[in-house]
């Protein structure tokens, strides 16, 4: 690189990085507001005392938020549907995208199929008749309508199908020539081959769990039932903010415990903030390979 | 739509020659149809279903009687829709934050992704990158919850910093002329980062050759950006745009949702939360269902013109 001497190089270098590392700490800061409330004093927190550090150190925000039993329910019932719900999505995912990513000449009816699938995401009943179908089926208040309506997840069905595409033919066709059925080649081979965009598609069917608050408002006519997003939803926003007139939320806001919302918002977050970083290679490959095709 | 390639005529199936071709077609495919089963059958229950409930949209549906007991009444419920007075308002508010965060989700992680591109230490490059990630992943119910703290007119930190330069608090939250905007910035600041990862894959494919040439030529690095990299990424760029165009109606429920309020429905009121609003809350379920019925045929027919768009343009297919 002759020019990387420069003058004017080096000075947008060095504004380049100032600005990006600004736009980075601008992502995080929220965060670390949050965090240093949450271990604030109530006083210091209500006097808006607290920026980036903790203003009279103290834990009881989260001894009140552990000591809480219906917090620690939703918390449950949110760890029961990760599970549920990642292992069915990803075990339909598998089996349903390894007969649409065949050719037609082995599967000739793998056109129509696959349009059977992605006319769901073109076009749905809307929200109205999605309620009367899962109260119908008797599922309110059940963790199965927080699993089942969103069984099969299209977008990482065509991704993995578009991943099982891109790999050799000749593994398919040796393993079915040694007299493998559908089923063991999909298991043996495609499986531990497509581990990567396994990964990919897993990770965000468990944010995307551990994330969903709707239909937990929408299904649950119990707040027990609640998973934790809908709890929190009903607790840190909806008491507080939306059925009030705006000249008293000011006073709710204040009058509030704004250190133990605080401490809430960061448990909730803590299980993303950790697993993210370490899979982003994953993530980052696997969109790559399913949104870029030539 | 069938093809017949030449693999079909193999030994296999002049074993079971003389059976119809739909035996052998089962005979051979089977497992694969057994396969697509469960899924067809989920995908049968929970989206096929609610479609045929659309028939609620032209009846007065009574939840005693049932979508095959209820009385039709045409269009009226779509007629009731026009004479509802602030519907204009509440597409208005789709369509403008909508189209403001597709243009805005566009600009910012493109400009990003160039800048970040400049890094030249690969480590830094990458914490940037993971930093930047970090709001996707979490949902706007915690987002809000943050972003009502923050943005508060009496406590929030934003208000104070904007104390200390004299410029009086502002309820962001809570002003209609400030909230559709304050919706676009939080979007574009949870999202920009994850829309940078498409554009930097695009960015390592352009190819290093075209650079050097430029250097020899004298070209400045602005230059080059205009004339190599961008060009490099058009494409892409293309692509997104288009596919974009499907969210025309999209404005973002989970997040308006969670922090509107009734003194702001005026700006901040969409086609989703007012369906929410009249169908679950009110339960008014032919009217709800009439109202999402009319988003989702508009919808359809823009994610399918953007899908053939997309496909002619950049000859991107789904699957």
């Amino acid at each position: 690189m002759p020019n990387h001497s420069s003058w004017s190089r080096k000075v947008f270098l060095v504004f380049n990085f100032i600005f990006l590392a600004f736009i980075s700490l601008l992502c995080l800061m929220p965060i670390i507001h949050i965090l240093a409330i949450s271990f604030s004093s109530g006083n210091a927190a209500a006097a808006g005392k607290v920026t980036l550090w903790p203003v009279d150190f103290t834990t009881a925000a989260y001894d009140n938020v552990f000591g809480k039993p219906e917090y620690l329910r939703a918390f449950w019932v949110s760890i029961k549907r990760v599970v549920l719900g990642t292992s069915i999505s990803m075990l339909l995912t598998i089996v349903t995208a390894y007969p649409l990513s065949k050719d037609t000449s082995q599967f000739r009816l793998r056109t129509w199929y696959a349009w059977v699938f992605v006319f769901t995401i073109l076009f749905s009943g809307g929200l109205v008749p999605m309620y009367l179908t899962v109260k119908s089926l008797g599922m309110l208040d059940s963790i199965w309508a927080l699993v089942l309506p969103g069984a099969v997840p299209v977008f990482n069905v065509i991704l993995l199908l578009n991943f099982y595409r891109n790999l050799p033919k000749e593994l398919e066709e040796s393993s079915r020539i040694d007299g493998a059925s559908h089923f063991t080649t999909l298991w043996k081979i495609y499986v531990p081959l497509s581990l990567p965009a396994l990964a990919t598609t897993g990770l965000f069917t468990i944010v995307g769990h551990w994330n969903s608050w709707f239909d937990g408002i929408l299904y649950m006519n119990h707040p027990e039932n609640y998973p934790l997003q809908s709890f929190l939803q009903s607790i840190i926003i909806k008491n507080d903010f939306r059925f009030l007139k705006a000249e008293n939320v000011e006073l709710m806001i204040k009058l509030s415990d704004r250190t133990s919302k605080a401490a809430q918002i960061f448990v909730a977050a803590f299980p993303i903030l950790i697993v993210y970083p370490f899979l982003q290679r994953f993530f980052i490959k696997g969109i790559v390979m399913g949104s870029v095709k030539e | 739509m069938i093809e017949v390639s030449p693999s079909f005529y193999t030994e296999k199936h002049c074993e079971v020659k003389g059976m119809s071709g739909l035996t052998r077609m089962f005979k051979k495919e089977w497992p694969l149809h057994i396969m697509l089963l469960p899924g067809l059958i989920i995908v049968l229950i929970f989206s096929y279903i609610p479609m045929a409930g659309i028939m609620m949209a032209f009846q007065k549906y009574m939840p005693n009687k049932g979508l095959f007991g209820s009385p039709f009444i045409g269009m009226k419920n779509f007629r009731l829709l026009m004479e509802y007075p602030d519907i204009g308002q509440i597409f208005f508010n789709t369509i403008f934050i909508a189209v403001m965060k597709i243009i805005a989700g566009l600009i910012v992680p493109i400009t990003i992704a160039i800048l970040l591109n400049e890094l030249r230490k690969e480590w830094v490059k990458r914490t940037f990158q993971t930093l930047v990630y970090l709001p996707h992943f979490l949902s706007w119910v915690l987002l809000s919850g943050i972003l009502i703290d923050i943005l508060s007119p009496s406590s929030g930190i934003l208000n104070q910093v904007l104390g200390l330069f004299g410029i009086k608090p502002i309820f962001f939250l809570g002003s209609n002329s400030w909230f559709p905007y304050v919706m676009v910035l939080s979007d574009v600041w949870k999202e920009f980062g994850f829309g940078t990862i498409v554009y930097l894959a695009a960015l390592t494919n352009i190819n290093p050759s075209l650079y050097e040439a430029a250097q020899i030529d004298g070209a400045s690095r602005i230059k080059q950006i205009f004339h190599i990299t961008l060009p490099g990424m058009m494409p892409i760029i293309i692509l997104m745009l288009t596919l974009s165009i499907g969210n025309v109606l999209n404005a973002g429920f989970d997040q308006i949702f969670n922090m509107y309020s009734p003194p702001v429905y005026e700006s901040a009121d969409i086609i989703d939360t007012f369906v929410y609003r009249m169908g679950i809350q009110q339960a008014q379920f032919g009217f709800a269902t009439a109202v999402g019925l009319l988003k989702s045929v508009v919808s359809f027919i823009l994610i399918s013109c953007s899908y053939v768009l997309a496909y002619r343009v950049a000859n991107y297919r789904i699957f």
